[in-house]
């Protein structure tokens, strides 16, 4: 029960945010403070999902001598970058992750 | 393009190759789903309410540690925000559209929908029946995603916990951060939200992630005002 409210308030929120400036078309446009704070919001949020992943497991810091996931994940973040490709930067990072724990 | 229905065929076609990479994120999105422990029912129920792939896979880490639902809806207004940015852009290209046309348009707004749509109109700003090509892709787009996310949940019951298969979903956003590091700017944000993001990760429900995109945000605008 708990869990349908909660995914009909995110989906609530969400939809709010999608219909915002669409409900108003021609009447209203963005304001510019919000349009030069809305640029840097995707990246920080990327960032901010990612890096705790990566950096914090099991309750604790773990660094690159015995964190598998960091590997990876930098080696990965590298494959991004030089291909653009979403497909080869998943397979290159679990590849690795299953590489480095079995050996 | 010269009638409503060769224009939303258009959208479909635009849509088709970009699929590939969103058939990979909707599964997880169902296997996640899956491993935080969620009902068949309530997981496609959360597919199509919210129907947004990073808060969804979010949420569902949320969910795990057990976070206030208020916290977990938070999280979930930070995270979409893009989406306003994406709905001014689209606004004036849909003015023509009947109210119960805008709202459909609004529920299926993506990422992915959005960039297609924006591309075409900037190249051909006079173009005819403009709402009806980005319907076509971001139709297009919800029944792939609504596929791909059920088709997650049940294989996703299949998958040994030792495989690791919770690795995708930082990798998913490895893959979508990247590219959109686009100048030093961009770059000195991202840097700031990951260094804050990791100083912060001890904080309970991932408050760490709001001050990281507060702080990200900050450093953007000071950035930019100092150019100016």
């Amino acid at each position: 029960m708990m869990i349908l409210l909660l995914i009909i308030g995110m989906g609530c929120v969400t939809f709010l945010l999608r219909l915002s400036f669409i409900s108003v078309a021609g009447k209203t446009s963005m304001p510019q403070w919000l349009q030069r704070c809305l640029q840097f919001v995707p990246i920080a949020v990327l960032m901010a999902i990612i890096v705790p992943d990566l950096i914090y497991q099991q309750h604790r810091y773990q660094l690159l001598n015995n964190n598998e996931r960091l590997i990876a994940g930098l080696v990965a973040a590298l494959v991004a970058w030089k291909t653009n490709n979403v497909l080869l930067t998943i397979g290159t990072g679990m590849g690795l992750l299953w590489l480095l724990q079995s050996l | 393009m010269h009638s409503i229905s060769a224009t939303f065929r258009a959208g479909i076609r635009a849509f088709l190759p970009i699929a590939v990479g969103i058939i990979p994120f909707a599964l997880i999105s169902g296997i996640a789903a899956m491993s935080v422990g969620l009902s068949i029912p309530q997981a496609i129920a959360m597919s199509m309410i919210v129907f947004a792939g990073s808060a969804q896979l979010v949420a569902m880490q949320l969910l795990a540690e057990h976070t206030p639902m208020l916290l977990i809806i938070l999280t979930t207004v930070i995270i979409n925000l893009r989406f306003v940015m994406y709905s001014a852009s689209l606004a004036d290209h849909f003015a023509q559209l009947k109210q119960r046309w805008k709202w459909l348009s609004a529920y299926l707004l993506t990422d992915q929908a959005y960039a297609l749509a924006i591309s075409l109109y900037q190249r051909k700003p006079h173009m005819h029946y403009k709402p009806w090509f980005y319907l076509g892709a971001a139709i297009s787009m919800w029944i792939t995603w609504q596929i791909g996310a059920v088709v997650g949940m049940l294989v996703g019951q299949q998958f040994p916990a030792s495989w690791q298969l919770d690795f995708t979903i930082p990798l998913t956003f490895i893959a979508l951060a990247m590219p959109a590091i686009k100048n030093r700017r961009l770059a000195a944000v991202a840097l700031c939200a990951a260094i804050m993001a990791g100083a912060t990760v001890m904080l309970p429900y991932k408050l760490g992630l709001v001050l990281s995109v507060l702080a990200g945000v900050g450093l953007g605008l000071y950035l930019e005002g100092r150019q100016a």
